[in-house]
């Protein structure tokens, strides 16, 4: 039921807006509103009750393991919720002056020199918002390099075709042209594809590593010289950063700049889907056009750098600084784990990530890599399986479900067939492990002795399988009263 | 170790199943001189007392003042029923809803959201929101030039909140986009109806529309919108979701509406803290909706014909269509969205009415006792909405400053983003202010003034 249909003209909630009405003094009649808007009309408890029970009908990594490979999904510690909204951070005004927010700038600066150590990079700039946001000025930042230095032939980004969808979308957003390079097959970037991709016109090649096949590019440290001496720069995408945190700086691979999921590795919430956060990193060529705002200390006071600081910036992203919250959930995260705490995360990562492969290969699924080690995640091709079956990687993902799991990333990256993209992430425990290794012995079985079952799975959820055809050819995306 | 389960004995019988002697073995095709000699600016790691500690005395410097900045970021009431629902694990600790059948509790809520933003906004459909105001009104700019196809021109007048200019800027900057500003007139604080046929003369794909404007000054929005409509150009509102409780709302602008209506959700339900995470709304008219970026909800049904929620019309977006999908984008502010969407249903149409009322009369009422004392006066005729730009007798900066000591935020000084209207700044008081509070802060100016 929709909270529409709960909703009976002329309820209100009495205690959730001004008790008596006031008038519309001095707004002209004609930008007067004539109907009310469509909001529902329902008690406290109706909203409550309802809103409550929606709840109810998500998976979560507070109710179910989660190994959605490349989304990191770790513990979300209930402190960084609780103490990033302390009354005092929740009712500071953005635009209200620096000396009345030291306390919070003094976490956003410490933020920013704690990210640039893990991530061997010059200058941090925490305001984008979401990856997505964080590669589009990563990329912009390029772009403004070489423009500032007269270099304007350069119109390609070079990205591997395993990479995610987000790098060639911001490429082009940029105004490049998109150049794929091939992928071997022990899972790395084909090096000669490489180097005859880049040339006078290459403006950067974009990297995630480990990659998306869940494998550490072995040769990063030649690609960064073959992209460098064409002249181009190397953009790191951070979507991985779990797997070599504490490990491995993408500085000191020779990237010139980064971003950096907080929502992934610093385990900020996901929310259903956002708030994100990708505070950007770069080296030294690229400190002239960092994003503002950027905070700064100068003796002992913190204050925002803005464009008269930095004049070359390529600008800002968003109306204030980014998501502030998510920044201070991420600074507690830092603080709870501390360097030490770090260096554990990608261990027990790849520990975790390793050992599930390695039991799942014992019950009989085939990897993608499997003369590789795993990152923090790794690659199951069920191609044998279909062919055998029928029961493909969406039946068993949804087959998951059923059996309460959340399932892992299917038919991404697009270049192995069937495949189920697995993250177990450091948090989980070796019993969770080993029972969702014992689940999925079950649906290898199940597809084998009964394929139905498989093929129509979920069954347990609160809906069966949705028709996505007709969602998309019968457009509903507005509730209407009957 | 902290949120690391495993015992020693769990660490053996891994490595064992594995075939690794110790845990750095794992990292054994990482080249050696690339590990990482350790991690020097990183604090040791601190248990959650002690974190706490640390934080309550990071919020205490803070302190807590009496507030009348608005300027794009508003302090309304927050129900408490809205985070308590909106923290519960189930909503703050799941992923993005590609697996429909394991997330109908956000899918529902985003379609609910989506119909009630439609509605608050006049249009036919409603993309699940945007990363903030001012990257929502930069990806409507975009969306208009896909749509308009012949012209790369955008036209934004001055009193369009200058950051939200600049983002734009920012964002659009690498693909071709001209970006132009529109006086204003210094006597109404609007848009300079007068001077549009200069900017008219050359094609251009849309005109952005803010209402009420970065001065809290209304539009004649019907004009402006008939106006680009007269020149094949879409209408862009930007606007505030409070207000749209008491004005017209984007879809019904002059003959045809606006084409696009875009803002800031922050006034639904979101804590002010010092700028985000905030979320963006943008709504259209059904013949754009295929070209809006974003996320979007629809209804279908399952194989038993329940009804069910799903992405939709995931054709236009980055991880089907690479590099030529509708925009980079790949998630919406879900979070901020869940918080929206309970405070909608909590006030509903006549809470969200009286709130906004409410700011408003308290806003007038407070620019009355402001224009008591001697030199202050409104900057502009127009007519506002819950917001307006007062010229002060002396340096805003100083009287701001004067004012704080008092725990007071008296308001967003002017100088830097329109040096032209000198000691100005604008004010904003909702309806979280008392009759108290703006009686003291009148006294409080009246004194930073006279010294």
């Amino acid at each position: 039921m929709l909270i529409f249909e709960h909703s009976r003209s002329g309820r209100r909630n009495y205690s959730q807006s001004p008790l008596t009405p006031t008038p519309t003094t001095g707004i002209p009649e004609k930008l007067l509103r004539k109907a009310p808007p469509l909001l529902p009309e329902v008690s406290e408890m109706d909203a409550v009750r309802h809103y409550t029970r929606l709840s109810q009908k998500n998976f979560s990594i507070d109710t179910q393991f989660y190994p959605l490979g490349s989304c990191t999904m770790k513990y979300n510690p209930r402190a960084c919720n609780s103490l990033a909204m302390l009354p005092q951070f929740l009712a500071r005004h953005p635009r209200a002056p620096e000396s009345t927010g030291q306390g919070f700038l003094a976490c956003m600066y410490e933020l920013q020199e704690i990210l640039k150590d893990v991530t061997g990079m010059a200058g941090v700039s925490l305001t984008p918002m979401a990856g997505a946001q964080g590669e589009l000025i990563g990329i912009a930042m390029i772009r403004a390099y070489h423009e500032s230095r007269g270099d304007t032939a350069r119109t390609e980004i070079i990205v591997p075709d395993a990479a995610h969808g987000t790098n060639p979308a911001t490429a082009v957003m940029c105004g490049y042209k998109v150049v794929e390079i091939a992928t071997d097959k022990e899972g790395d970037v084909d090096m000669d594809a490489l180097r005859a991709a880049v040339g006078p016109q290459t403006a950067g090649l974009m990297l995630t590593n480990p990659s998306t096949l869940g494998v550490f590019e072995k040769n990063v440290a030649e690609m960064s010289k073959v992209v460098h001496q064409a002249g181009g720069l190397l953009y790191y995408d951070g979507a991985n950063l779990n797997a070599i945190l504490g490990k491995v700086k993408p500085g000191d691979m020779g990237f010139d700049v980064i971003h950096i999921n907080l929502h992934k590795t610093f385990s900020t919430p996901h929310g259903g889907g956002g708030p994100g956060s990708a505070p950007v990193g770069v080296a030294e060529r690229l400190l002239p056009f960092m994003p503002v705002p950027i905070v700064t200390m100068e003796q002992g006071k913190y204050r925002w750098l803005t464009e008269k600081d930095i004049p070359q910036s390529i600008g800002r992203l968003s109306a204030h600084m980014g998501n502030a919250g998510v920044l201070l959930r991420a600074y507690i995260y830092v603080r709870l784990l501390g360097a030490e705490g770090m260096h554990r995360v990608a261990e027990f990562a790849a520990l975790n990530a390793n050992y599930l492969m390695a039991e799942l290969s014992k019950v009989g699924f085939e990897i993608a890599y499997p003369t590789r080690r795993a990152s923090h995640e790794f690659i199951v091709t069920l191609k044998d399986l279909k062919e055998k079956t029928g029961v493909n990687a969406m039946n068993v993902a949804k087959r998951l479900l059923d059996k309460g799991y959340h399932a892992p990333t299917t038919y991404f990256p697009l270049l192995v067939p069937e495949c189920l993209l697995i993250e177990p992430a450091e948090t989980e425990s070796k019993e969770t492990l080993d029972a969702f290794v014992a689940s999925m012995k079950e649906i290898l079985e199940e597809a084998r002795t009964q394929p139905e079952l498989v093929k129509n799975a979920p069954h347990t959820t609160p809906v069966r399988k949705l028709d996505d055809v007709r969602a998309a050819r019968e457009l509903d995306l507005v509730w209407k009263p009957a | 170790m902290p949120f690391i389960p495993h015992t020693e004995e769990d660490i053996s019988a891994m490595l064992a199943s594995i075939g690794a002697a110790t845990i750095d073995d794992l990292f054994d095709e990482i080249p050696p001189s690339l590990i990482s000699a350790g991690l020097k600016q990183v604090p040791p790691g601190m248990n959650e007392m002690d974190v706490t500690r640390l934080m309550l005395e990071r919020a205490e410097a803070d302190g807590r003042y009496l507030n009348f900045i608005g300027a794009g970021a508003y302090e309304h009431h927050i129900p408490a029923a809205v985070w308590q629902i909106t923290t519960r694990g189930e909503f703050y600790s799941s992923y993005t809803p590609y697996q429909a059948e394991a997330s109908q509790g956000t899918l529902q809520l985003l379609y609910e959201y989506q119909t009630m933003m439609a509605s608050l906004m006049g249009m036919d459909v409603s993309n699940a929101s945007m990363y903030d105001g001012a990257s929502a009104l930069a990806e409507a700019a975009l969306m208009a030039v896909r749509s308009h196809k012949s012209s790369r021109r955008i036209l934004i007048p001055a009193t369009v909140h200058p950051i939200y200019r600049r983002v734009v800027r920012a964002i659009v900057a690498n693909q071709g986009i001209d970006v132009i500003e529109l006086p204003y007139s210094q006597q109404s604080g609007q848009t300079l109806l007068d001077a549009l046929v200069e900017f008219g003369k050359e094609e251009f794909a849309a005109l952005v529309i803010p209402q009420p404007n970065f001065f809290g000054v209304l539009e004649d929005v019907d004009a402006l919108t008939d106006w680009a409509h007269g020149k094949n150009a879409l209408a862009i509102g930007v606007v505030n979701p409070t207000a749209l409780a008491v004005l017209t709302p984007p879809g019904e602008w002059g003959e045809k509406g606006a084409d696009i209506a875009v803002g800031e959700g922050q006034p639904l339900g979101i804590p002010l803290s010092s700028g985000g995470p905030y979320f963006g709304f943008m709504a259209c008219k059904q013949t754009l909706v295929r070209q809006m970026p974003g996320r979007i909800i629809g209804r279908t049904t399952d194989q038993e014909g329940k009804p069910g929620f799903v992405l939709t019309l995931q054709a236009r977006e980055q991880h089907i269509r690479r590099s030529k999908a509708t925009s980079n984008i790949c998630t919406n502010q879900g979070l901020m969205v869940t918080a929206a969407t309970i405070y909608m249903a909590l006030v509903g149409p006549e809470g969200l009415r009286r709130i906004a009322t409410q700011s408003h009369a308290n806003t007038l009422t407070l620019v009355e006792k402001l224009e008591g004392v001697a030199g202050i006066k409104r900057a502009f005729n127009g007519p506002v909405f819950h917001e307006a730009v007062i010229s002060l007798p002396a340096p805003a900066e100083d009287v701001l400053d004067r004012l704080k000591t008092e725990r007071i935020l008296g308001g967003l000084n002017l100088r830097d983003f329109y040096p032209e209207l000198g000691n100005a700044m604008l004010v904003c008081a909702t309806e979280t202010k008392t009759s108290g509070d703006l009686e003291n802060y009148a006294e409080r100016l009246k004194k930073a003034i006279n010294g």
